[in-house]
């Protein structure tokens, strides 16, 4: 059979030389981006879970004072607050516990027994309705000794606000490698024009809408520049999957986002490789668009 | 020839006044010397037309602002009734798909074959290959190039790409035909054998115009001739 009758040739012819480095270019963009995306997940995961675990918590302190026993101290202050509505569980440590917050200052072991070491009190509270600091504290009004009541708002909010600004600063670089993205995708479809003008100029010349030629280049760009995301942003899933497991494994992010990703950040690959499509796509349309109207204006 | 749909798919069903109007047309490109000026004349529906003059004369300069390549510097100039210039911008590829164009240099695609280029205007105008294949076929085979037409142009002679490129400016059945110098690369006989295809298209309806400085060829035909001679028509030309 005649090739004549076969299917339709491309109308614009390959363009070899181009397509490599901006496949590379393009795949490192997207492999960038997601990282950044991912990071971002985590971060906010992992504060997510920060202030979750400190906002179903208040701890209290009993301090040491003279000719007071503060151990019977410490259980009185105990069943005081579990009589409150709202709290779920209530948790006397024994002073050791103190003693082991207190290592790293005082290093460990060789206090004397009258060193005056507060104790330690861990309630649990109800996160849909926990009791109002003021009215844990209004308990021990007339208990006769002096505690400390810690609702560990001012760290939550802390790690949220710290959380935020990674997240905000991980969206703006993903933002500007979008936009280094269509930049270098517009300046390929510039010259990947300039080098078929022959074909746009026929294409003109025999009744081809501008909208016709730059659907060309946009079809073009737009598979390059999936194919290029899928790539990245499969070399991102893999590298992500070996931070987490090597985080998790050596406890090496400690103080890092532990990308505790969760499932919802699997969808992130799939759609920088979409959006990395996208991208390509309206980039190129609006580069030969404005080429196109340049020349024939 | 073979024998195709008359329907004109990008006509509207009602237009008046001539096929082609230049009406003190001028033209530079860019800051340059006019190469066109004062050029008037009409082409009636239907009319076979040749245009001749030495190189240099703007004969290519004015079949380009025919088929809508360049724009006039001053002057009016109308295709099927309708002032180009008042025309919208969207409107101009409906009207280039009226107008089949036999260039110089042939302008053929060379990642194409000759099939997928004498095709092009009607893939361009949506037509599936479907409904074209057998046409542009029996199209290729006419002009010759029955043999070739899974060849790419660079593979081609001359006068084979000079085949290709009047198949596709006839393939849309276009209403008006034009060819700048369209044998200078044939033998007398393909040459015959292609004027005689413009002839029967122009029998067909089909407004044609030739240019040409073979006199030999304007002469074999009792053509009108307009002559272009330092960018004016010559007084004395004969229009149609």
């Amino acid at each position: 059979m005649s090739k004549a009758r076969s299917r339709p040739a491309d109308l614009l012819p390959p363009d070899a030389g181009r397509d490599g480095p901006l496949f590379a270019v393009s795949a490192i963009l997207v492999f960038l981006a997601c990282l950044c995306a991912l990071g971002a997940v985590g971060a906010w995961t992992a504060a997510s879970g920060w202030t979750a675990q400190l906002s179903d918590q208040i701890t209290i302190q009993v301090l040491s004072e003279d000719d007071r026993d503060i151990a019977a101290d410490a259980a009185d202050a105990g069943e005081r607050v579990a009589r409150l509505p709202g709290v779920e569980s209530v948790e006397v440590r024994p002073r050791e516990a103190s003693e082991r917050l207190l290592e790293p200052w005082l290093g460990r072991g060789g206090l004397p027994d009258d060193f005056p070491v507060p104790r330690v009190i861990a309630v649990r509270i109800d996160p849909a309705a926990p009791p109002l600091t003021a009215a844990v504290e209004g308990v021990f009004e007339e208990a006769g000794y002096t505690v400390l009541v810690d609702d560990h708002q001012r760290w939550a909010g802390a790690v949220a606000q710290a959380a935020a600004t990674v997240r905000y600063f991980a969206l703006a670089l993903v933002a500007l490698l979008g936009l280094a993205a269509a930049a270098v995708v517009a300046f390929a479809a510039r010259a990947s024009l300039a080098a078929r003008w022959d074909v746009a100029d026929a294409l003109h010349l025999v009744g081809a809408p501008d909208g016709f030629i730059t659907s060309l280049f946009q079809r073009r760009f737009f598979l390059l520049g999936l194919k290029a995301g899928l790539t990245g942003a499969f070399a991102a899933a893999l590298a992500a999957a070996g931070l987490a497991f090597a985080g998790g494994a050596a406890g090496a992010l400690f103080f890092l986002p532990s990308l505790e990703l969760g499932w919802g950040a699997a969808f992130i690959p799939p759609a920088a490789a979409i959006l990395s499509g996208l991208v390509a796509a309206i980039a190129a349309r609006s580069a030969v668009s404005a080429a196109l109207a340049r020349r024939w204006s | 020839m073979p024998a195709r749909d008359d329907t004109r798919r990008d006509a509207p069903r009602f237009e008046t006044g001539p096929a082609v109007r230049f009406e003190s047309v001028g033209m530079r490109y860019g800051r340059g010397p006019e190469i066109l000026r004062d050029v008037s004349f009409e082409l009636p529906r239907g009319s076979f037309q040749f245009l001749t003059g030495p190189s240099g004369a703007g004969k290519s300069s004015l079949l380009k602002l025919i088929y809508l390549a360049e724009r006039p510097s001053r002057g009016l100039i109308s295709l099927f009734g309708r002032d180009t210039a008042l025309t919208d911008a969207k409107s101009l590829p409906a009207i280039r798909r009226r107008i089949g164009v036999v260039f110089q240099e042939f302008k053929l695609l060379n990642h194409l074959t000759v099939f997928e280029n004498v095709a092009l205007p009607l893939r361009v105008a949506g037509q599936p290959r479907r409904a074209y294949a057998e046409d542009v076929a029996e199209l290729l085979a006419w002009v010759g190039l029955g043999e070739r037409m899974d060849a790419y142009p660079p593979t081609l002679s001359g006068g084979e790409q000079q085949r290709a490129s009047i198949a596709r400016a006839v393939v849309g059945q276009p209403e008006i035909l034009i060819a700048d110098e369209p044998t200078g690369n044939v033998d007398p006989a393909m040459a015959r054998r292609l004027l005689r295809l413009f002839a029967e298209l122009n029998k067909l309806g089909t407004t044609v115009l030739i240019a040409s400085h073979d006199v030999g060829l304007v002469r074999s035909m009792d053509a009108p001739v307009m002559e272009l001679a330092d960018g004016r028509l010559a007084a004395g030309a004969r229009a149609a």
